[in-house]
């Protein structure tokens, strides 16, 4: 008997077999290939670590490295206290939909009244508590640096990286950057020397103030055409929103919730 | 010629996927500011095509004509998640700058035009052949675009394994030379695209029309 490849109930079975024989078919690579995955990206994460204090770790090398010179991870809370746990275990992803929450939460504070502004400054209260903020503490030719991870939005991803600060906790020693999906050749060079390198050397505190660093659109030299060479960078010409993004992290985003712990420790 | 050796080397230069039916522009555009991404691309769009080929082709006669683009979908889409799922276990660097644009092999044209067009009708074999034949025509533009864009855009050229090579000799810069960045924006790859679709005209007679 020949079957009706057309018919109602053949096609039906058809589809619902297919899926499920593509579905295990995929399950199976993902399960077998995941502990290779997640490998990469661990290393990948050493390897970041130890740039941002100008190591020049390989991916065979970077484990090895990181044991030897990376002291101590920590976790420290919003008002600069210590916290259980170790940094390098810390969701990065999860702390940053924390902190654009928090930023959700204090715009729609301003605008609320009465009884819903107590219930969402509670919610803001408990969610600033729950953040866990990652410090590294790295040993080079005797000096110690902390590094800070980091975690942004560009244009078409998200953003990331580490910034490297000297023991005064004021200094920026070193910084890498890195991202998901941005423009090749333009916003995608955030990850590339010649941007990263000039931001050794910057400070991110004005007197007591927190300023962090400012990016200036306009090519090489517009930060020094700015006349702020102390606490700003040149942006990525034609980047602009991954310069943007990148701004935002080292000021607004990101890097402010550890300006507790920095003052503290701040020389 | 014979017919098999027609079907890997027609796609190539007188039935270019890119220049003569015009798909896939779309990733010629996203993967071609660097070398290295745009061969691996290419090879995984090679791959891709090849088996979803094959495979569309030994189920020609089983799949119900309604559901034959979902079929083919859940295919092409299959292979892209497995492609995608080994370069991040073992390319990791390339998985990185390829990004969006692995998973976005799915949408290519290219692939489902050869399955509608050729897979469903012809034998496995002769469909594997069809998919190399049209993985490497495509491979070929997407080669030629990103040695141009980058070279000029850039002056160097990124070989898988060997990295980024500075072309251009310092001596060009010291002199006055600067890079084209012109050549790194997405719109350079279309024209560049133009320019080899009118050499490529320009020298092969039967793909003049007639007025």
């Amino acid at each position: 008997m020949k079957i009706d490849t057309n018919g109602n109930l053949y096609t039906f079975i058809y589809a619902a077999v297919l899926v499920i024989v593509v579905a295990a078919a995929l399950a199976f690579t993902a399960i077998q290939l995941q502990p290779l995955q997640e490998q990469n990206v661990k290393v990948e994460k050493m390897q970041n670590i130890l740039q941002s204090v100008g190591f020049n770790p390989t991916v065979e090398n970077a484990s090895e490295l990181y044991a030897k010179y990376v002291q101590e991870d920590f976790v420290v809370d919003i008002n600069g206290e210590r916290k259980e746990g170790k940094g390098f275990d810390v969701n990065m992803k999860k702390e940053s939909r924390k902190t654009f929450k928090i930023k959700a939460l204090k715009n729609k504070l301003q605008t609320a009244e009465g009884s819903e502004k107590a219930k969402l400054q509670d919610e803001l209260n408990s969610l600033r508590a729950s953040l866990n903020l990652p410090v590294y503490v790295c040993e080079k030719d005797g000096d110690i640096h902390y590094i800070f991870p980091l975690q942004g939005k560009g244009l078409w991803g998200p953003i990331w990286g580490y910034i490297a600060l000297d023991n005064d906790f004021n200094t920026i020693y070193g910084a890498v950057f890195d991202h998901k999906a941005e423009t090749p050749g333009l916003g995608a060079d955030i990850n590339k020397d010649w941007f990263e390198q000039p931001f050794s050397g910057k400070t991110l505190f004005e007197g007591d103030e927190f300023v962090s660093i400012t990016l200036y659109k306009g090519g090489k030299g517009s930060a020094v055409l700015a006349g702020d060479s102390e606490h700003g960078c040149d942006a990525i010409s034609g980047g602009t929103i991954t310069s943007k993004g990148l701004e935002r992290m080292l000021k607004e985003e990101w890097l402010y919730n550890y300006e507790a712990f920095l003052k503290k420790n701040k020389k | 010629m014979s017919k098999n050796s027609k079907l890997l080397s027609g796609p190539i230069n007188l039935n270019n996927p890119i220049t003569v039916q015009v798909l896939g522009i779309c990733s010629a555009l996203a993967v071609t500011v660097k070398l290295e991404p745009a061969i691996v691309m290419s090879v995984s769009v090679l791959f891709v095509m090849a088996f979803a080929n094959v495979i569309i082709s030994l189920l020609r006669n089983t799949i119900p004509s309604r559901i034959r683009i979902i079929v083919q979908l859940v295919i092409i889409a299959a292979l892209v998640i497995l492609v995608d799922q080994v370069l991040k276990a073992y390319l990791y660097d390339v998985s990185k700058q390829l990004s969006v644009f692995v998973g976005l092999i799915i949408t290519n044209c290219i692939i489902m035009g050869r399955l509608e067009a050729f897979a469903l009708g012809n034998k496995p074999y002769a469909s594997f052949l069809d998919g190399v034949g049209n993985g490497a025509g495509y491979a070929v533009i997407m080669i030629i675009i990103a040695a141009v864009r980058e070279l000029f855009g850039a002056g160097t050229l990124t070989l898988p394994g060997l990295g980024e090579l500075q072309i251009i000799p310092q001596g060009f810069y010291d002199f006055g030379y600067q890079n084209n960045g012109l050549m790194i924006l997405p719109p350079m790859a279309l024209i560049v695209v133009g320019v080899i679709i009118w050499v490529q005209r320009a020298r092969t007679r039967e793909l003049i029309e007639e007025n």
